[in-house]
């Protein structure tokens, strides 16, 4: 398999806070990988350091054999990365229709808005959003509004999609569905990368798995390795809990 | 096109029908409302599509009446010095606003706002160029009479406001206005769907400017006359926005109707309450803003003039 994503010793700090530590990290075309990691972790500065949103203060990034380190976020968007927010992030004045057409239209050099409504019509029903295309972005309940992020990031035709928390704050009912998407795209061939903090989904979708804590990697491998790995069991239930495993394990 | 930008146009070409009716002093506050909505429609621009509280348009007044108050004054026509003071404008707003669009809300607020200032001192200080402090005369375009004279710089005030029209509704129906209604409504999510938000302010700003500029130069050769304090009023950029607001936030037809109807109280209480006209015009303006804080435009759905929307 051929590598999409490199990050080599990648750091980023905010004033005293170190963020990501000596983070490296390869991503595999066609992989799904989870990338988990209690509060904190850094989980989400990763993604912004990757996009440009916050770019890495040591370290560099390469995305399809190109170094993307200090690369405007627009940049890195139109290069096919794209990726949906934790805290969704619609156009709230425009219909859903118009909000994933923004992405295509700026997202593909050359793209003219009829093209990208037709184009928008087809991911909205993708996602299932078809019946709610014409209503406002402000009105649609969090799932449909989890979704219609969906929507956008796949309407700019995305190499790598980052997953923020696409999961959190839905039913299980809702949680099924989406994972069923991600599912599909998965088999369409895009690269995923999913920051989830739902382990069912997790070790439903990933093929991977990737452990921040404290803005350091300690784990980094199939899903079921991982799960017994002693540093993240500390990790995320504290070292009493991780040596009486290891006793009776 | 939409109805509200059709009906735009018509209102701007029955405008042109004012000379018929006109003495000197109809024609003087024809001229100048055509001024008012070339600012407050440049204003739109960038305070309406892109949600950018711009107050620089007093800068690119005063900068475009100098651009073409110099030219004019070396002699050049009017044909070359207005166009040349518009573009003028265009360049250097487009180029500072790559810098100051960085900035967000009350702190863009400000440093627009210091832009005023910044022009002015050029200008006071750069005597030999513009005569400073002292002003700047501009010499008498060959005169045929006051009438006359009168109704040449309506139309070419006339005709900068059709192009500003023209301009902004163009700007509404291209990529350009969807992507700078996306960056008022989400900058960040704009960036991350691969809009270039830098450059789209910064065109958005020029474009603001240029025609502002263009009304400067027109100005500049009407009133023969320009000193820093007149061109760089403050006023010229805390109008814009009062009209836009009295008219309705970004709409086009709105701002330009709230122009008019902002003229028309300056105008009418400025003949009543010679005394106490600035403090009465304010009281007038906070009533409007509070009984309609989305301006005249959100009077369409009413009864008179439509069905009734939720039966």
């Amino acid at each position: 398999m051929s590598e999409i994503l490199h990050l080599q010793s990648v750091s980023r700090r905010f004033g005293g806070l170190q963020a990501l530590r000596d983070v490296s990290l390869t991503v595999n075309k066609g992989e799904v990988i989870g990338l988990i990691g209690p509060n904190g972790a850094g989980k989400t500065t990763l993604v912004n350091v990757v996009t440009g949103v916050t770019p890495a203060t040591a370290g560099t990034v390469k995305f399809d054999g190109q170094d993307i380190t200090r690369v405007k976020t627009y940049r890195s968007a139109r290069l096919g990365l794209s990726r949906t927010f934790q805290i969704v992030q619609p156009f709230a004045q425009f219909s859903a229709l118009d909000n994933v057409a923004a992405a295509a239209l700026f997202s593909q050099p050359g793209e003219g808005l009829k093209a990208a409504r037709e184009e928008a019509r087809r991911h909205l029903a993708f996602v299932g959003l078809e019946a709610q295309s014409g209503q406002q972005a402000a009105t649609l309940t969090l799932a449909m509004r989890k979704r219609l992020e969906l929507a956008k990031a796949l309407a700019m035709r995305p190499k790598l999609l980052f997953l923020d928390e696409v999961n959190a704050g839905l039913n299980s009912a809702e949680v099924e569905r989406a994972t069923e998407l991600i599912h599909q795209l998965a088999a369409d061939g895009i690269t995923i990368v999913m920051i989830e903090h739902l382990m069912k989904v997790v070790l439903n979708v990933c093929s991977r798995i990737v452990v921040l804590h404290n803005g350091q990697l300690i784990a980094d491998g199939q899903p079921r390795d991982v799960m017994t790995n002693p540093a993240v069991i500390e990790a995320y239930l504290g070292q009493q809990y991780a040596q009486r495993i290891g006793a009776h394990g | 096109m939409t109805r509200a930008n059709l009906i735009l146009l018509a209102l701007i070409a029955c405008i042109a029908a004012l000379p018929l009716f006109g003495e000197a002093y109809t024609l003087r506050l024809g001229t100048i409302a055509c001024m008012y909505a070339i600012m407050a429609l440049s204003w739109n621009v960038v305070g309406g599509f892109a949600g950018y509280p711009s107050f620089a348009t007093a800068a690119f007044f005063g900068l475009g009446a100098y651009i073409g108050g110099v030219l004019l004054a070396r002699g050049m026509p009017l044909t070359m010095a207005i166009p040349i003071a518009g573009i003028g404008s265009f360049l250097v707003a487009a180029l500072l606003g790559a810098a100051l669009l960085r900035l967000r809300g009350h702190y863009f607020a400000i440093a627009s706002l210091s832009l005023i200032e910044v022009f002015r001192e050029l200008v006071n200080n750069a005597t030999d160029l513009t005569g400073g402090g002292m002003g700047l005369n501009i010499p008498l375009a060959a005169s045929a009479g006051v009438m006359a004279d009168a109704t040449f710089f309506f139309y070419l005030m006339w005709g900068v406001l059709l192009v500003t029209a023209v301009m902004v509704i163009a700007v509404s129906m291209s990529k350009l206005g969807f992507g700078l209604s996306c960056i008022m409504q989400n900058e960040t999510a704009a960036n991350m769907v691969g809009l270039n938000t830098t450059l789209y302010k910064s065109v958005a700003f020029g474009l603001s400017a240029c025609f502002v500029g263009a009304a400067g130069g027109v100005y500049a050769a009407w009133v023969h006359y320009i000193d820093p304090s007149d061109v760089f009023d403050i006023l010229y950029s805390v109008k814009p926005i009062v009209m836009a607001l009295i008219g309705g936030l970004g709409s086009p037809l709105g701002v330009t109707i709230g122009a008019f109807v902002y003229l028309g109280l300056e105008e009418v209480v400025w003949r009543n309450y010679i005394q106490i006209h600035s403090g009465v015009l304010g009281v007038l303006i906070v009533l409007l803003l509070l009984f309609l804080p989305h301006g005249l435009t959100s009077l369409r759905g009413w009864r008179l003039w439509g069905r009734a929307k939720n039966v």
